[in-house]
C-alpha cells in the first residue's frame, strides 16, 4: 500500500485504473467527469499507455470494445447523458463476453439535466445499459478509499466472469478529496485464450462477435449467459451493515446518500430510536439476501436516494411483501440532508407508535 | 480533539480551496478523518468559490457542511451567503478588508482580520487565504502547530518549496505572531 494522500474521487479512480493495469483509456469530457479524462491524458503517455479522446462518447466505448478484444484492460468514464450515449456499445461488449471498465459519475437528469450529483441513473445502471438480455456488474463506492478498492475488483470480477463492470460514482465522490492509499500494481494477469491478439499461426483464431442469426443459438447463448449471471447472484452480493442487528427501522442507502444516512442513524439512535443502515456495494448483484436476513425484526425499510425512488424497486423485490418498505429522495443535484433523513424514518416510525 | 465543520468562502482566485485544502492536509497529518468538498458549477475568476471542510474523529458521513462550526469568508456575496449557517457557538473570520458588513449576532464568536491588506503591507499579496487560515488557527485551534507546518509542507508542489516559508509567515501573520 502506499502512503496516505488527499486526492479526488475522479483523479483517485484514475490512478487505482492504471494501478490496476489499464493501459488503453478512451473519453470525452463531461462534468462533473473530466478530471478522470484529465489525469489519463497527463499519466498514460508517461507510462506507455493511450489516452485518446474519442470524437464522441460513442466511438470511445467501441474502441474499449476493440482493446477488451484483444485482452488488455480498457476503461472508458463518463457522466449520465454520455453514458446514455454509450449503451449500445455497453450492450455489444455484454454480447460479446467482454470485460471492461465503464464509469458512471453521475449528475441529474434526465435530459441534459444539471451538473450536481444524482442516483438517477440506477434503473439505467442495473436494468438497462443496453439493449438485450444481459446485466454488468455494478459496483457503488462511498469513499474515495472504496472507489480506488473497486476499480481493483470491478476488473477482476469483470475477467472472471467475461462481463463489462460499471463503477457507479457521483458529482460528490468525484469532487471530493479525502485520504486514500493505493494498493500495489498488478502485475499478474488473468489468462485470456479468448482475446483476438494474434494467433502466430499456433491455435485457431478466435472471433469477437455479438451476432448469431439463428435464433437458438443466439437463445442458447444468452441462456448460457444467464447460469453465470446466477452463479455472480449467488456469490458476489456485497454490502455492508451499520447497526443493523437489533434494529427496528432500517435505511438502505448507496454511494453518497450511505453517507448522510449513516449521520442520520448517529442522531436516531441518540434519540433511542432503533435504526440501522444496510449500504448496498453491488447494485447489481443486488445484496437480497442480507435484506432478506433482516425481516424478522425490522418493522420497516426506508429506501434513501438522489432520485425519485429507484432501488426501492429492489427493496421491495427483495422483500416480497412481508414488512412496509417506504421512500426518502431528493433529485435533481440536491444532496438531501441528515436532518430530512432523520425525519423521515421518524415519520415512519410514527405509525408504529 | 474536537470535530470541525469549516466552510470557506470568497471569490474565485483568492485561494479559498487553497486555504481548505492545507486545513484538510493539517487533519490527516494527526490522523484523524477529514474531507475537502469544493462547491463546482459553471463558475470563473472572480465568480464566488466555497468548499467544505470536515476533521473529525469518526467516519465523516455527509461532506456537505451546512451548518459550519467555523467559517472563513472573504467577499461580501459570501457573508451574506452563510453568516447565519453558522452553528451557535462557532467561529466566523471574515476579511474585513473585503467585507463591509458587521454581524449582529452575539451567539458566534467573529474576528474580523484585515487579511487581504495586510498581505500587501507585508508584500504577500497573494497569500491573505493564509492570513486568514491563521486567524482560523488562532480562533479555534484546529490542529497542532506540527501538523499545519507538515500539512503545507505537503501542499506546496516540491517545485516551489521556497514558497514554505512564505505560507508559514502569512499563517503567523494571521494568528497575531
Amino acid at each position: 500500500m502506499s502512503e496516505r494522500v488527499l486526492m479526488k474521487g475522479n483523479e483517485a479512480m484514475a490512478e487505482a485504473a492504471i494501478r490496476a493495469g489499464c493501459r488503453h483509456f478512451f473519453g470525452y469530457p463531461i462534468t462533473p467527469q473530466t478530471e478522470v479524462a484529465a489525469y489519463m491524458s497527463k499519466k498514460m503517455p508517461k507510462i506507455g499507455g493511450t489516452y485518446l479522446q474519442a470524437e464522441s462518447e460513442i466511438a470511445a466505448i467501441n474502441m474499449v470494445l476493440g482493446a477488451a478484444s484483444a485482452g488488455v484492460r480498457a476503461m472508458t468514464s463518463s457522466s449520465s447523458p454520455g453514458i446514455s450515449l454509450k449503451t449500445e456499445g455497453i450492450s455489444y461488449i455484454a454480447g460479446s463476453d467482454l470485460p471492461c471498465l465503464i464509469v458512471n459519475v453521475e449528475r441529474g437528469g434526465p435530459g441534459l439535466g444539471g451538473i450536481q450529483p444524482a442516483q438517477s441513473d440506477y434503473w439505467q445502471a442495473t436494468r438497462a445499459l443496453g439493449h438485450g438480455d444481459f446485466h454488468v456488474l455494478v459496483f457503488a463506492p462511498s469513499t474515495v478509499q472504496e472507489v480506488v478498492d473497486l476499480v481493483f475488483l470491478a476488473y477482476d470480477l469483470a475477467e472472471k466472469y467475461r462481463m463489462p463492470a460499471l463503477l457507479l460514482s457521483d458529482g460528490l465522490l468525484g469532487q471530493m478529496m479525502e485520504p486514500v492509499s493505493f494498493p500495489d500494481p498488478v502485475e499478474k494477469f488473468a489468462e485470456k485464450p479468448w482475446a483476438a491478439n494474434g494467433h502466430q499461426n499456433k491455435r485457431p483464431h478466435n472471433i469477437i462477435n455479438s451476432l448469431y442469426l439463428k435464433p437458438d443459438e443466439l437463445e442458447r447463448t444468452v441462456v448460457e449467459r444467464f447460469a453465470r449471471y446466477a452463479e455472480i447472484e449467488a456469490a458476489e452480493q456485497r454490502y455492508q451493515e451499520y447497526l443493523c442487528d437489533d434494529a427496528d427501522y432500517i435505511i438502505v442507502a448507496f454511494g453518497a446518500t450511505s453517507r448522510v444516512s449513516q449521520s442520520a442513524v448517529d442522531t436516531l439512535r441518540a434519540q433511542g430510536i432503533k435504526a440501522g443502515l444496510l449500504r448496498p456495494v453491488t447494485l447489481w448483484p443486488f445484496p437480497k439476501d442480507a435484506i432478506r436476513a433482516h425481516i424478522p425484526h425490522v418493522k420497516s425499510f426506508l429506501s434513501v436516494e438522489m432520485n425519485m425512488g429507484q432501488m426501492v424497486d429492489d427493496v421491495r423485490l427483495a422483500v416480497e411483501g412481508k414488512v412496509p418498505v417506504e421512500f426518502f429522495g431528493r433529485t435533481g443535484g440536491v444532496i438531501p440532508r441528515p436532518s430530512e433523513v432523520v425525519e423521515a424514518v421518524m415519520k415512519v416510525a410514527g405509525g408504529d407508535r | 480533539m474536537k470535530d470541525w465543520n469549516f466552510v470557506f468562502a470568497g471569490f474565485g482566485g483568492q485561494g479559498i480551496l487553497f486555504a481548505g485544502k492545507v486545513t484538510a492536509y493539517a487533519g490527516m497529518m494527526e490522523d484523524r478523518e477529514v474531507s475537502w468538498l469544493p462547491s463546482y458549477g459553471p463558475e470563473m475568476r472572480g465568480g464566488t468559490a466555497n468548499c467544505s471542510v470536515c476533521l473529525s474523529s469518526r467516519p465523516i458521513g455527509s461532506p456537505l457542511v451546512l451548518e459550519p462550526n467555523a467559517l472563513v469568508v472573504m467577499n461580501n456575496p459570501s457573508y451574506d451567503k452563510f453568516i447565519d449557517t453558522v452553528a451557535p457557538g462557532g467561529v466566523a473570520v471574515i476579511d474585513s478588508a473585503l467585507v463591509d458588513r458587521k454581524t449582529g449576532r452575539e451567539d458566534i464568536t467573529v474576528r474580523y482580520v484585515p487579511a487581504t491588506r495586510l498581505a500587501q503591507e507585508n508584500g504577500i499579496a497573494k497569500l491573505a487565504n493564509l492570513i486568514m487560515l491563521g486567524a482560523l488557527w488562532k480562533a479555534t485551534g484546529f490542529a497542532s502547530a506540527e501538523a499545519l507546518q507538515a500539512a503545507i509542507q505537503k501542499v506546496v508542489p516540491p517545485s516551489k518549496q521556497e514558497l514554505v516559508e512564505l505560507n508559514w509567515k502569512a499563517i503567523r501573520i494571521g494568528a497575531g505572531g
